[in-house]
């Protein structure tokens, strides 16, 4: 690990006003922000990340980790993923919260994530993590893309470009781009509200950008509406071993049904796509029909059109249609409590 | 006669080691010099097992180096040191944590407790370690300080409930010699013998 200066702010404002360096998205800005640790410290021992500062927001003041209002929830930026996860709210009317970030990691890991670091962990692509290859547009802008023609079984097959095919790893950003979450920032030049799906950039040939941040600006909050859809909702993540391991696909569901016939559905998909992903073509088909297991297969094929495989991860589109297939009938079969229904 | 112990012969070994390899080092690395970062190092104050340490450290310090390094404590393992397997497990506030992702400046007016802070007085065994000794729950015994801290905070959770769950919330501690039914016998037979939260 490369020397730095460690700032320890003990308030939003000072830590935003000496933040400025934190840079406008890019992967490796001279500045960095230390929520959890775990992608931060791992990349910086890589040789990876190499800020000559770095800002420890764990001295700022306490933040209430859920508040729960009618029109749906307040979660902290600053909560520890394992709190969220056991919150009797959560898991009782967010399931596909609760179930995204239970899934997640080891539970010493969700001790130490939190919400905000958490959706803006960087991708696992081995290229990326190790700068020994020269060729990573994400890590060296222009420099190259090794995954593209290497071992590339566990890249995306949607949302990529010719600059870089990595895969986002998170679960609960699956969720929060499913549900149509807001993420509040606060910034040096003051606080904005933008929708999560507007928080990590497409690859546009430009992977080292990764988000729409502004220098300095902190996530605080994300806020997730409250709807129908939530009753019946869930989180369905395929991996190489049963627990612990990141996914090679994932699918957050949630159904509103009127008898048998969509009302509403939002689906995010993990695991296969180069930021959070959301599947509206997949939503769009199967919204007014009765959910059979055709017209789920039919809303998989309608998600996966514009999937582009490179050799190794050639499996990726069966594996994932069937996830999704896979995640809307679990859905609608789950049986609702009394008066829910 | 001198009293030998394994570590007292194993940090002369690498003592020596150190000092031959150091010249062809120096070398390699002349050309890339560090610049210097203002406030690199600076006083760190732990609270380490109920005990007070005052440390003076580097601002890149991982809690596991100084537990290992600078305070001695050598219980706590450190297996990948990239956050992957669990053998550096501590708790801190109660809470399981990886000590190799874990900056030691970051955790000052915390409760770290360690391996060595988990057995009563008089060096009698925390209920986990006896199982642990009792259902034979290792065999090269290196992931055994972080998996027996960790089940001590997992039955503390109430994620001890099955054997699924057990399964399911101690996945974070690889044990490469494969003793994890042992692990789950030995969880099973201390869960009952522990405050659960």
């Amino acid at each position: 690990m490369r020397p730095f200066a460690l700032e320890r702010p003990t308030d939003l404002a000072n830590a935003c006003r000496i933040s400025t360096g934190t840079g406008q998205g890019q992967t490796d800005a001279p500045m960095q922000f230390l929520a959890g640790g775990t992608t931060l410290l791992d990349l910086m021992k890589l040789d990876v990340l190499r800020p000559r500062i770095v800002i420890d927001l764990g001295g700022l003041a306490p933040h209430e980790p859920v508040s729960v209002g009618p029109d749906g929830l307040t979660l902290s930026a600053f909560a520890k993923m394992s709190k969220v996860a056991a919150h009797p709210t959560v898991l009782q009317h967010y399931p596909v919260l609760a179930q995204s970030l239970q899934l997640a990691a080891s539970s010493q890991l969700r001790n130490m994530a939190t919400l905000g670091g958490n959706v803006l962990q960087k991708t696992r692509c081995p290229y990326f993590r190790d700068p020994s290859w020269k060729a990573c547009n994400k890590r060296v802008p222009g420099s190259g893309c090794t995954a593209i023609t290497a071992f590339n079984r566990n890249h995306a097959i949607l949302g990529i470009d010719a600059a870089c095919i990595s895969q986002y790893p998170g679960d609960f950003a699956v969720a929060l781009i499913a549900l149509d979450a807001r993420v509040n920032l606060t910034g040096p030049r003051g606080s904005r509200s933008i929708a999560f799906a507007d928080l990590h950039t497409a690859a546009n040939g430009a992977p080292h950008l990764e988000t729409t941040l502004r220098p300095g600006e902190i996530i605080t909050a994300f806020h997730v509406p409250a709807g129908e859809w939530l009753r019946r909702s869930l989180y369905v993540k395929i991996r190489d071993r049963a627990s612990y391991e990141f996914a090679i696909a994932s699918a957050a569901v949630a159904l509103n049904l009127e008898g048998d016939t969509v009302k509403e559905v939002r689906i995010g998909l993990g695991g296969m796509a180069y930021r959070p992903w959301r599947a509206r073509e997949a939503e769009a088909y199967l919204t007014g029909k009765p959910l059979t297991q055709a017209a789920a297969e039919s809303a998989a094929s309608a998600a996966l059109s514009g999937a582009k495989t490179h050799g190794h991860n050639d499996y990726k589109p069966a594996l994932a249609g069937q996830t999704i297939v896979r995640a809307l009938l679990e859905a609608q079969s789950l049986q609702l409590a009394p008066g829910e229904a | 006669m001198p009293n030998f112990t394994r570590r007292s012969v194993l940090t002369a070994g690498v003592a020596i080691a150190g000092a031959s390899a150091q010249p062809l080092l120096a070398r390699e690395q002349a050309p890339e010099k560090s610049v210097p970062v203002e406030g690199m190092t600076s006083g760190v104050k732990l609270n380490i097992n109920g005990k007070a340490h005052a440390l003076t450290l580097d601002s890149r310090t991982t809690l596991l180096d100084t537990l290992r390094e600078h305070v001695h404590l050598t219980g706590t393992k450190k297996g990948c040191d990239q956050g992957q397997c669990g053998a550096c497990t501590v708790l801190i506030d109660g809470e399981r944590i990886l000590s190799c992702l874990t900056l030691a400046a970051t955790v000052q007016g915390k409760e770290i407790q360690t391996i060595e802070g988990l057995a009563g007085p008089g060096g009698k065994l925390h209920p986990m370690q006896q199982a642990f000794i009792d259902q034979d729950a290792f065999q090269c015994g290196y992931c055994t300080p972080g998996q027996i801290l960790s089940a001590v905070a997992c039955v503390a959770e109430g994620h001890a409930k099955t054997d699924d769950e057990i399964r399911e919330y101690m996945s974070g501690n690889l044990c490469r010699c494969g003793a994890y039914p042992k692990i789950v016998a030995a969880i099973k037979q201390a869960r009952g013998q522990v405050g659960e939260g």
